[in-house]
């Protein structure tokens, strides 16, 4: 821009930018790789016109010697200032340049982007997880500690040789009285499945890639018929590929229903072709990260493999309403529902809500234990991701888990049906890399498993997201590692067989570290659910609300 | 860890025979506390069988109170055994107490044409209320109220507190005891966490802390069973969790470890009861005991039995002879009580196991867990 020229309110500098590419001339060997790369093409080739001042030497010096300037034109990379398209930081420049002559940076101060990412009256939507950056103080789960180590009164256990069974129930587990009672009557009970307690939460097929979703999919039955480990995974709301749906690995998937109903018509017609029941069904109220906001799958990401599966026509926005339309009570919402997905399956597969976190899950809670068929409550709190929303919602919508999924305990001990409706937590479990530790302190917290869900993409599949507003564009469809995106040409770049190693990689991870954090307290034949008093943290306040103890 | 002796005879013993194997298992005990339990009584009490026997301890102001309740109810005092300490100086660490309270009582003719588990349910209820009053005034503590139960709890060395309190009188004689040296690993010494514990006719005995607890406390009190308080020891629940299985659930002592200790999924499959079990296992997973434990009791019936927990990494010894046999946490204790046994048939019970010697002491039982159930008679 020239120094008299015109700006408008959303001119920016590169500076004001939140992140800024540090591009050195010097290693560039202009392969144009980055620009080809970069997901939101924030950077392009720059010709720069560079004044080269050429002053002769004194002994050149003459009468007819003038200084002179010379103006040269050297090629490279030049970063657009663009809000619309500002570099997002995901780093794939750096990653496919040869020398390293590319980075972006976080800026040191608060952006000024941020002030214009509303053009044309449209908030800013993304994908991804709360923008929260905590890693340095630690979230609340972080900072719980296991305090209640077995020294010499009882010996602590071996992780690496005892035995161990640390597996959790879903669905409706009956009061003994009753349960015994229906076994002497041969009445019906509802069904109970013993899985791992670290569930792949639900990302739904469209919001991740094909390949991304096979790779989940193979790594999760490699657990389980492999290792013996009854890993499950939920769909999410996009339905299931129809050869899953005929297929014997149906059981090791959690089907997900949710408001828009998406790919349900595909799944009840193969309902008299399945050859196994699915492990269960949950409904989805509501999610972490947009909490009384429906799903979204941007019209670009619809292709017409998701089209199929969803049954919608291809090349459309997919709103999911923010509620169940076709339902007006809780009474409606919650127990008629839950029949109807009972009544699908005769009887034989549980079912379960999922809920966001919020104060009133207690309500929902309360009305769940008067119901004989809800197989459990799951609970996403505010940390949770997705594939698609709006900023606001992400960042200042929702719950915490820790509080909520302890109050919900809590109430359920003093009604005496802790046993009886397992809870599931969700939403930043192992955000900052303690996937082991933060399950273990919300299954103290009294959670009889958690769901994972950008755990997994970071870990299994390399997604670049962070807390600090890094890549984030899942909802766009071009993840430049291919694991929401529905573009061949990118999600080709991840080879679902070493999604599906890494997947194993971190269930085994995550089974030793539970065991060194549960053997050390004495624990090892069942899961340690409610176990509050092996734990504490060092804030009084936190201490007092999530009745744990209090250290320093 | 604590040391625990439990014997069965048909013949009625001195207690001082179980202090006398507790002194010579002394390294396990620090004197934190010593706990007695008497029953199929004999000497005086042989005549009172079917009368409930109060057990505790009392200040003077806490007998008044104590008598007057009793009266306000209707008991009448029948029978009773009195310790008499006033001039005798108590042990080190043992507190001067002013009445250790053994008393027989006559049933109030209200309670006359009374279901017998109304009796018993209004029989806990009395001592609940007594040892709250007890709580609130700290004059009074009931540790039984219960038909041939006599219950006995002090702090002190074992057999220096026995010889303190005269525990060799001839009026004092049971046909089962069982006895707990204690070793503190809880905070307070407290009397309510001196073991055996007892509710409605069920006493039960541990080592080991328990690790799972504060859940198993928070499932027993959450069933609404108005005996399912205190929980000073983390042993407690042991004896409540047993209560729990055979009362409500009516199963027998066999499905015990079942419910504490539930065989793994493997074992559990190839059992002849597998989709009992599976149930039993998944709607009581809340009482899985994780701790290592040894879990010694008695059931209304007087008949014996012991488990070990799932790890099996707290010591016991079962042996004796036709008429006579002892659970010790140490082979020299067995040795103390039953000195003339086989001692080729002694053995340690294994981590499936439940030992169970019915009151006619004419065997050792052993069910593993691995073996079908007689069920749901």
């Amino acid at each position: 821009m020239l120094t008299n020229g015109t700006i408008v309110p959303s001119s920016l500098s590169v500076s004001d930018l939140q992140w800024q590419v540090e591009w050195d001339k010097e290693k560039c060997t202009l392969c144009g790789r980055c620009c080809a790369v970069c997901p939101v093409q924030a950077i392009e080739l720059g010709v720069h016109r560079k004044r080269s001042i050429q002053i002769p030497s004194l002994a050149e010096i003459g009468p007819q010697t003038t200084s002179s300037n010379v103006y040269q034109v050297y090629h490279g990379v030049r970063q657009k200032t663009d809000a619309a398209y500002a570099c997002t930081g995901c780093g794939m420049c750096n990653l496919v340049c040869p020398n390293g002559a590319i980075r972006s940076l976080h800026s040191s101060e608060v952006d000024k982007q941020r002030f214009h990412t509303n053009r044309g009256g449209q908030p800013r939507r993304r994908g991804g997880r709360r923008n929260a950056p905590d890693s340095l103080n630690l979230g609340t789960l972080d900072r719980i500690k296991f305090t209640r180590i077995s020294m010499l009164t009882d010996p602590a256990l071996d992780a690496g040789r005892h035995e161990f069974e640390l597996r959790t129930l879903l669905g409706r587990v009956l009061p003994p009285e009753e349960n015994l009672r229906l076994y002497r009557e041969n009445g019906w009970t509802p069904p109970v499945r013993e899985i791992y307690p670290l569930i792949i939460g639900s990302m739904s097929f469209g919001a991740l890639s094909p390949n991304m979703w096979e790779g989940l999919q193979m790594g999760v039955a490699y657990l389980n018929e492999e290792l013996g480990m009854p890993v499950r995974m939920c769909t999410g709301e996009g339905g299931c590929p129809p050869r899953l749906l005929r297929s014997r690995f149906l059981k090791y998937t959690i089907l997900q229903i949710a408001s828009g109903y998406f790919g349900w018509d595909e799944i009840i017609h193969a309902l008299p072709e399945m050859k196994e029941d699915p492990c269960a069904i949950e409904i989805k109220y509501g999610q972490g990260a947009k909490p009384g906001d429906g799903g979204l799958l941007m019209w670009s990401k619809v292709n017409k493999l998701i089209a199929a599966i969803r049954g919608v026509p291809a090349g459309v926005s997919l709103p999911s309403p923010p509620t169940h339309q076709t339902k007006y009570s809780i009474e409606e919402s919650v127990a008629k529902m839950i029949q109807s997905m009972y009544m699908a399956w005769g009887f034989r597969v549980p079912v379960y809500p999922k809920i966001s976190g919020t104060s009133t899950a207690l309500a929902v809670l309360n009305n769940l234990t008067r119901n004989a068929y809800a197989g459990g409550l799951a609970i996403d709190g505010e940390d949770g991701g997705t594939g698609a929303a709006y900023t606001v919602s992400m960042d200042h919508m929702g719950h915490p888990i820790a509080s909520n999924i302890r109050d919900c305990y809590l109430n359920l001990a003093r009604l005496g049906k802790q046993n009886e409706v397992p809870l599931f937590a969700g939403g930043g479990v192992g955000k900052n890399g303690k996937l082991a530790a933060n399950a273990a302190a919300l299954i103290m917290l009294g959670a009889s498993g958690v769901q994972v869900g950008k755990y997994m993409m970071q870990a299994a599949a390399g997604c670049v997201g962070s807390e600090t507003d890094r890549c984030n564009v899942c909802n766009i469809g071009l993840c430049p590692k291919g694991i929401t995106s529905q573009d061949p040409r990118l999600y080709r770049r991840l080879d679902p067989e070493k999604v599906a190693e890494r997947v194993v990689d971190i269930y085994l991870a995550f089974d030793t570290e539970l065991k060194k954090i549960v053997a050390p307290l004495g624990r090892s034949t069942s899961l340690p659910i409610g176990m509050s008093d092996a734990l504490a943290i060092d804030d009084k306040d936190a201490a007092d609300r999530l009745q744990i103890k209090y250290v320093v | 860890m604590c040391r625990l002796i439990a014997m069965t005879s048909s013949e009625p013993l001195s207690p001082i025979l179980a202090m006398r194997a507790l002194d010579v298992m002394r390294e396990g005990h620090d004197g934190s506390g010593v706990g007695l339990f008497m029953s199929d009584l004999g000497g005086p009490f042989e005549d009172l069988k079917g009368l409930p026997i109060l057990s505790g301890i009392c200040t003077g102001e806490g007998v008044k109170r104590l008598d007057q309740f009793m009266m306000n109810l209707g008991f009448m005092t029948k029978h009773k055994v009195s310790m008499r300490t006033a001039k005798r100086t108590p042990p080190a660490g043992t507190p001067r107490r002013d009445v250790y309270v053994i008393r027989a009582y006559e049933y109030p003719h209200a309670w006359e044409g009374l279901e017998r588990s109304e009796i018993e349910f209004r029989l806990m209820l009395a001592r609940l209320q007594l040892r709250q009053m007890g709580e609130e005034s700290e004059d009074m503590i009931i540790y039984s109220f219960w038909p041939d139960v006599i219950m006995i709890k002090e702090i002190g060395d074992p057999l220096k507190v026995a010889e303190y309190l005269q525990l060799d009188s001839e009026e004092l004689r049971a046909r089962v005891i069982l006895a707990q040296g204690r070793q503190n690993t809880n905070y307070a010494i407290n009397l309510y966490a001196c073991h055996p514990f007892f509710i409605q006719g069920i006493a039960s005995m541990t080592n080991g802390e328990n690790t799972a607890f504060v859940p198993i406390r928070e499932y027993l009190m959450s069933r609404g069973f108005p005996g399912y308080i205190g929980y000073q020891s983390d042993s407690e629940v042991f004896t409540h969790i047993a209560h729990y299985m055979l009362n409500s659930l009516g199963l027998g002592i066999e499905a015990y470890k079942h419910v504490i200790t539930p065989l793994q999924d493997g074992d559990l499959k190839s059992h002849p009861d597998a989709d009992f079990l599976t149930r039993l296992k998944h709607s009581c997973r809340r009482l899985i005991i994780d701790g290592p434990n040894c879990v010694i009791g008695r059931l209304p019936d007087n008949s014996l039995f012991l488990v070990q927990d799932r790890k099996k990494l707290r010591p016991a010894v079962v042996g004796g002879k036709k008429g006579m046999y002892a659970f010790s946490s140490e082979m020299c204790g067995l040795e103390a009580v039953v000195p003339d046994r086989d001692k080729t048939k002694d053995f340690q019970p294994m981590h499936l196991d439940t030992v169970i010697v019915d009151s006619d002491r004419s065997e050792v039982r052993i069910c593993s867990q691995t073996e079908p159930l007689s069920l749901l008679h």
